[in-house]
Formats: structure tokens, C-alpha cells, sequence
């Protein structure tokens, strides 16, 4: 049972990470449209401001 | 006259040199739309931001300061196909976008508590039954109490402030016994784990609080979305005025930038934004939207002109006064805050079945920790089976009965094109029995239509429609609208006051008044609409005249037809003149209906027909309604109503058909019934769950279970909302 000395507090961190994600992801905004969003995940072409930087 | 265009209003600095400005766009209503909008935007050099939100139709664009102007992107767009409007955000949707973070974090929180205590919870209840040490049992306690107990502080904040607010005005709602169960549930499981005891309820606690935030937020987002759209629509109407910034030069500017003491001008066919006299020219104005009459008025130096009348023939200059000046507006303002005032608060079903619900529960749990002390049971043991009987029966089910169904039936709602602007209007519109119809813009579209179109000859038709596009002339307009013309006439001459001419081909084609095109006798025909306005036309020596006037909705028979069929009492009460109001009347079948009434006369009829126990829906459009709409039951205005009334209405409908009537009567019926059907789902589990709890034999195993099986159970049940009949007549 020792290694519930590991396994727990990893749990926990696994679970605090999964949570400040969340709060991360509802500050910068990405649950305020989700109807574009979810079109925006199928779109072809990628969104023309980013696009020069990457060619 | 030069007229510019002034946006600065609408733009803000968004820090870095950069400028920012939402428009509100129409027709955006796919992925196709999204791309082609934010490419075309991005393409215009010193954009550095162009993001469509498809959710509420707006496009926010950022762009280097100084370098652009806004008016660009609104060409833009229209080059694209789209319209598009500035866009300011009201506080009050701010409020319910701020709101709807804070809940979707509170949700957040709870549901990753949640998941980490069940982690922690499942080796305890397997344990139970195996080789689990009670040292381990207690350390795993001790890290569930750690993760639920900030959970709930932090994500219970919603309840415990509505709880405390609910308290505080000696009143009690569902969020009292919901924050006392979950304090409760919380602080027995830290004393029991304390005394190294085999169950605690954290997982129960914060489960239950998971459970209640998503129907808080699901909730909450209609209610952010359906304001949303509201502003969208606001936007779109695009109220702005053509202010005197300099001698001759007009600057097109927001309604919200215009003050008391400033001049705007009023062409023919505007419809006025603001309040005011007239100190120059002279015209007719159509004041239906204010008092319900369709005649038009006379207006000349030192006539009032409210917002929302419409100017007919010339131009005027109107020195703009403070809203409350008006003194036709004074008036209606008083008898609306009388109204409200007398407007009793309406017990929403949820804060009755709370009412009934608290004292029974309380008191269940109370007499179980008698009853069990009573039977020689310790005060420990017997407290603890009282606290299991709070927690069970924590009003999880109940909590969500209502907000679920509202969430889904004002989504069915708003795909049929309603709006709701208060929570229970849905419970108030499901018990109306009798409808009380304003005639001028709500039985009657708010424009024009010419009725004997079908009696023209087509190419005469289309010729006068053609001619018609020269002028401002709202009846003009309405001609060119009926006969779809595109093309002005080259060479066309408006004559104010009297109509347009131009020679086609040799032949002098004339429109507008009878005595200008010389059809005084055709005109004064007997067999013609005696309320219409009659607008002749001439080619050569050919006469032809044409009726113009508010039409009847499309549907409005059909609608009233319905209404009819649900036993609903059906009535209309108009400002305007009896004849008018009579052949309206006849025409729709409905053998109760009373002319000229005054805003007074409304409401007194309102509160005859509240005496005698009838649950009234007031439908109006015009400042004249607003009091009556406040007075009534629950109200509905068309989105062509004027702000007053489109503010105090609980719904408000959008488009041409009345349709959206009779649909949003059966979808609120059809609400209610599943709302109090999930009461009594969630009274039946109840029945079925307090006599285990009562005996002492509830675990915290059962307690998850029977919690979210019921919860889920609710849950599904209130998605029934969503296959609202769409046959409305």
C-alpha cells in the first residue's frame, strides 16, 4: 500500500491540471462560441491571418 | 448638404495602438459565411483582427489606429453579401455574460470535486465490503474533505448567496433547503470522519452541487443567448439621426450620441429617433406607432414629435427635448409606472413547490432524529440518520424540474421566433385564457401594402412601381415594394407634397395625388377602402388608381382561427377609428373589439376582465400599449414595436406571420405541463427514497446513486420540450 504514497498526490495533480486547463481555456475565451467553434474544427483552409507566418 | 457617417461612437482603443469594433451582422449562419467574412475582412491592409462569433452573429475587428475607416468594413461586408450594423454591448447583456462565466467556473470546479472525490470515494465503498484498514479509510475521508470542502465553498457560492438573499427578506426559496442539505451533508461527514466513523457524504455534497450548476447554467445561457440576439436586433434596427454638426453639414450619428438641444433633420419616409419639436418645415407624420391612429398628422413649427413616428411628405428640422418633456409621453409614463407598480408579484411554480417543500422536508428529519432517540437510538446515531434524511432528499430532482424545462422550451421558442425578456413568462403565458390584440401594427403589419394590385394591369403596375423609386414618399415606397421595381426612371421629378413625373418614350407618366395625375373622380370612387390612402397614377391619358394600406398580418385569420379552437377569449382594443377597427374586426371574425380607446381605457378593461378571474395576454406594438402590456397577466409585442412597449412586453416576436403567437402559447402550455410533471417525478423519488432514509440504512452509496439516477431522470424528461408540436394552425 506504499504506493499510494505516489498514486494519490499524482491523482490529485492530474485532477488540479485538468482544472486550472478549464479555468485557462474560460479566460482566453473559448467557450464564448461554440456554434463557430465547432464549424471552425472542419474548416479547409486555415484562418488567413495565421497563415503567411506558417509558409 | 454633405452627410458623413460618425462610427466613433462604437470604437473603442483596444490597447497597442489598435482600435476596436463589433459589428452586428446579418445572415451569418454557417461555416461558409465565417470563412468568407474573415477572409474579406483580413484582406484590407492594417487589419490585424477579424473574428466572425457565430453564436451571436458579430464580427469583432481590431485594426492599427487612425489608419482606417470603420465605415470600410460595413462597405465591405455589404460587397460580400452581408449586412452589417455597429454594435454596442448593453450592460445588461454584459451582466448576463459575466454571469454565465462565473457559473460555467462554479460548474467547473464542482465537476472536477466531483470526479476526484468518487476516485476517492469508490476504494472506500469497495473497502467497506472487503479489507480496507480504518487508517486508509480515514485518510482517503480526510483527502475528500480536502478537495469538496473549497469545492463547495467556492462553487456553492451561487445557492448560498440566493439562500442568504431569499433569508435576509424573510422569505424562503428552492436554494434554502439546497444550501442547508449540502452545509449539512459537508460538516456531519468532517464530524464523522473526525470520529474515524465508515461513511461520509462529501461526494453526495458535491455531486449534488455539480448537478444543480449545469441546469443553473444551461439556464443562464438562454438567457445570455436570447439577449444577445436582442441586442443583434436592436443593432440592426440601426437608430440613428441626421444631426446638424455645422451650417449645412450632417453628420449621421447614433441615437445614443444625440442630447437635448441638438437639431437633427427629418427626411421624408424616416421614421423619427428622437423626441422633440418641430422649428422648421412643414409635413405629415404618421404617429401609429405612438397612439394607434392611422390617419396621418399635420406637423408644423412647434408640433411634438415623438420617437418612432414616421415623417410622410417633407422635410423638417426638429430641436431634440428631454424624453419626459412630451407631454403625450408624460402621461403614458405615469399610468406605466402605475402599472408596474400594481403589477402583483407572480409566485413562479418553483418558489411555490419550494414553499410547500422546505417545511415538509425539515420537519421529516426533525421528527426521524426524535423518533429514533425515542427509540433508545444514541443522539449521534439518530442525528446522523436525520442528516441522511436531509441529503437524500436534497431537492436535486426539484432543483432542476424547472430551470431544465425553461431552458428547453425557450430554445423550441426562439426557433419559432420568440424572445422571452423574464423567466416566468413561460409559466404566466401557459395559464392565459384570454388575448387582448392591439389592431394598428400588431393585427396590421407596421407597412404598407397595396391592396388592389391584382386589378392593375402588370406592365402599368411595374411601370408605377418603377417611378415610384424616385421618391421618399412612404406610400411610394410601398408601391415600388409591391411591384418589385429595380430600376428608377431616368429623369424622373419629385413635386413636393404632390408626386413624381417623367416622360417615357413620349408619354408623361405621373404618380401620387388623385388631383396631380387628374383621377379626382376615379379617386372618389365609392366602391374603394374608404381608410386607405388612394395614390393615383397616369399614362397619357390613361387613369389608374392605386389603394394603399396597413395590411392584415398574412396569417392573422388562421391565427385567430386557432386561438379560437383552444378556447381562448378573443378581443381587440385599437386607438384608431371605429371604421377601420370594424372592417379589421369583421374581417378576422372576432365579434369583440372597441375603437379609439385611450391607454386609460385599456387597462381599465384589463382589470375587469382580472376581476372576474381571466388571465389576460396583451399583444401590442404601439407607446399607447406599454401600460396596458405591464398591466396584463403576460404581454407579447412584435419586434416592430416601440422601445417603451418591446421593454415592458415578458416576449417579444419577430417577422411578419402572428404565427409565433399561437406557437409560443402552445410551447409554454406544453412547458408547464412537463414542468409539473418532473415535480412529481421528483416528489415520487422522494416517496420512494425518505422511508430507506428514515430507517438508517441509507449509504453513501445509495445516496450518489439515487441522486443522479433521479436527476438524470428529470433531465431527460425536460428534453420532451424540444418536440413542441411545430403544426401551429
Amino acid at each position: 500500500m506504499e504506493i499510494l504514497v505516489i498514486l494519490v498526490p499524482l491523482a490529485l495533480m492530474l485532477g488540479g491540471a485538468g482544472l486550472v486547463a478549464f479555468l485557462w481555456s474560460l479566460r482566453s475565451g473559448q467557450y464564448d462560441d461554440l456554434d463557430g467553434a465547432a464549424w471552425r474544427a472542419i474548416a479547409d483552409d486555415e484562418p488567413p491571418q495565421e497563415a503567411p507566418a506558417k509558409r | 448638404m454633405h452627410v458623413t457617417r460618425d462610427f466613433s461612437h462604437y470604437v473603442r482603443s483596444a490597447g497597442e495602438g489598435l482600435q476596436h469594433i463589433d459589428l452586428a451582422v446579418e445572415g451569418v449562419h454557417c461555416a461558409g459565411c465565417m470563412a468568407k467574412i474573415e477572409r474579406g475582412l483580413s484582406a484590407i491592409p492594417d487589419v490585424t483582427l477579424a473574428r466572425v462569433n457565430l453564436t451571436d452573429r458579430r464580427v469583432a475587428l481590431e485594426w492599427k489606429a487612425g489608419t482606417l475607416d470603420p465605415g470600410r468594413f460595413i462597405d465591405r461586408l455589404e460587397e460580400l453579401g452581408y449586412k452589417a450594423y455597429p454594435f454596442e454591448t448593453e450592460s445588461a447583456e454584459e451582466a448576463e455574460v459575466a454571469e454565465s462565466r462565473f457559473l460555467l467556473r462554479c460548474l467547473g470546479v464542482a465537476a472536477f470535486a466531483t470526479m476526484n472525490v468518487m476516485m476517492l470515494s469508490i476504494p472506500v465503498w469497495s473497502g467497506n465490503v472487503s479489507d480496507m484498514l480504518p487508517e486508509q479509510r480515514d485518510f482517503f475521508h480526510w483527502l475528500s474533505a480536502l478537495i469538496a470542502l473549497p469545492a463547495a465553498a467556492y462553487a456553492g457560492q451561487p445557492f448560498f448567496r440566493s439562500a442568504w438573499r431569499a433569508l435576509s427578506a424573510k422569505t424562503t426559496n428552492m436554494d434554502v433547503p439546497i444550501s442547508i442539505g449540502v452545509i449539512l451533508a459537508l460538516g456531519m461527514s468532517v464530524v464523522e470522519t473526525i470520529h474515524h466513523a465508515e461513511h461520509a457524504y462529501f461526494d453526495a455534497a458535491i455531486m449534488l452541487l455539480t448537478f444543480l450548476l449545469v441546469g443553473r447554467f444551461l439556464d443562464q445561457n438562454m438567457r445570455r443567448r436570447t439577449r444577445a440576439v436582442a441586442g443583434n436586433l436592436a443593432a440592426l434596427k440601426a437608430e440613428t439621426a441626421a444631426k446638424f454638426v455645422g451650417p449645412g453639414e450632417i453628420s449621421q450619428v447614433p441615437v445614443a450620441a444625440i442630447h437635448p438641444g441638438d437639431i437633427v433633420l427629418l427626411r421624408p419616409g424616416e421614421r423619427c429617433a428622437v423626441d422633440g419639436t418641430v422649428i422648421e418645415g412643414r409635413s405629415e407624420i404618421d404617429q401609429s406607432l405612438i397612439t394607434g391612429e392611422t390617419l396621418y398628422v399635420t406637423a408644423e413649427q412647434g408640433t411634438p414629435v415623438y420617437a418612432g413616428s414616421m415623417n410622410i411628405s417633407g422635410t423638417l428640422r426638429v430641436r431634440v427635448s428631454a424624453a419626459s418633456e412630451a407631454t403625450l409621453l408624460a402621461e403614458i409614463t405615469r399610468l406605466l409606472d402605475n402599472a408596474l407598480q400594481a403589477r402583483s408579484r407572480y409566485m413562479r411554480l418553483a418558489d411555490r413547490a419550494s414553499r410547500l417543500y422546505a417545511p415538509v422536508v425539515h420537519a421529516t428529519a426533525l421528527l426521524t432524529i426524535l423518533g429514533w432517540v425515542i427509540a433508545g437510538a444514541s443522539w449521534h446515531d439518530a442525528i446522523v440518520t436525520g442528516v441522511a434524511v436531509l441529503i437524500i432528499t436534497c431537492p436535486c430532482a426539484l432543483g432542476l424540474a424547472i430551470p431544465t424545462v425553461q431552458t428547453v422550451a425557450s430554445g423550441t421558442m426562439f426557433k419559432s421566433g420568440v424572445l422571452l425578456n423574464s423567466g416566468d413568462a413561460i409559466e404566466r403565458l401557459a395559464e392565459a385564457d384570454h388575448v387582448i390584440f392591439d389592431k394598428t401594427g400588431t393585427l396590421t403589419l407596421p407597412d404598407l401594402e397595396v391592396m388592389n394590385a391584382a386589378e392593375i394591369p402588370a406592365e402599368i403596375f411595374e411601370l408605377a412601381g418603377r417611378l415610384a423609386l424616385s421618391s421618399h414618399h412612404p406610400v411610394a415606397a410601398a408601391v415600388a415594394q409591391a411591384a418589385g421595381a429595380k430600376s428608377p426612371i431616368v429623369g424622373a421629378v419629385e413635386e413636393a407634397g404632390q408626386g413624381v413625373r417623367a416622360v417615357v418614350d413620349g408619354v408623361e407618366l405621373r404618380l401620387g395625388r388623385p388631383s396631380f395625375c387628374g383621377a379626382e373622380t376615379l379617386a372618389g370612387d365609392s366602391t374603394l377602402d374608404p381608410e386607405a390612402s388612394i395614390v393615383a397614377f397616369s399614362k397619357g391619358s390613361d387613369r389608374f388608381v392605386l389603394s394603399v394600406r396597413q395590411g392584415l398580418r398574412p396569417d392573422a385569420q388562421a391565427v385567430i382561427a386557432a386561438l379560437k379552437a383552444r378556447n381562448i377569449g378573443i378581443e381587440i382594443l385599437s386607438g384608431d377609428r371605429e371604421p377601420v377597427v370594424k372592417a379589421a374586426a369583421d374581417a378576422l371574425g372576432v365579434p369583440e373589439w372597441r375603437a379609439g380607446v385611450t391607454p386609460a381605457d385599456k387597462i381599465a378593461r384589463i382589470e375587469e376582465l382580472k376581476r372576474r378571474g381571466a388571465k389576460v395576454l396583451m399583444v401590442g406594438d404601439g407607446m399607447n400599449d406599454a401600460p396596458s402590456l405591464a398591466a396584463a397577466h403576460v404581454s407579447m409585442s412584435p419586434i416592430s414595436a416601440a422601445h417603451l412597449s418591446q421593454a415592458t412586453a415578458d416576449l417579444v416576436f419577430l417577422g411578419r406571420p402572428l404565427a409565433p403567437v399561437v406557437a409560443a402559447i402552445d410551447a409554454s402550455r406544453k412547458a408547464l405541463q412537463l414542468m409539473r410533471q418532473n415535480l412529481w417525478l421528483a416528489i415520487g423519488y422522494n416517496l420512494l427514497a425518505v422511508p430507506v432514509a428514515i430507517s438508517g440504512v441509507v449509504t453513501p452509496l445509495i445516496a450518489a446513486a439515487a441522486m443522479s439516477g433521479s436527476s438524470i431522470l428529470v433531465m431527460l424528461n425536460s428534453l420532451r420540450a424540444r418536440s413542441a408540436s411545430r403544426e401551429i394552425v
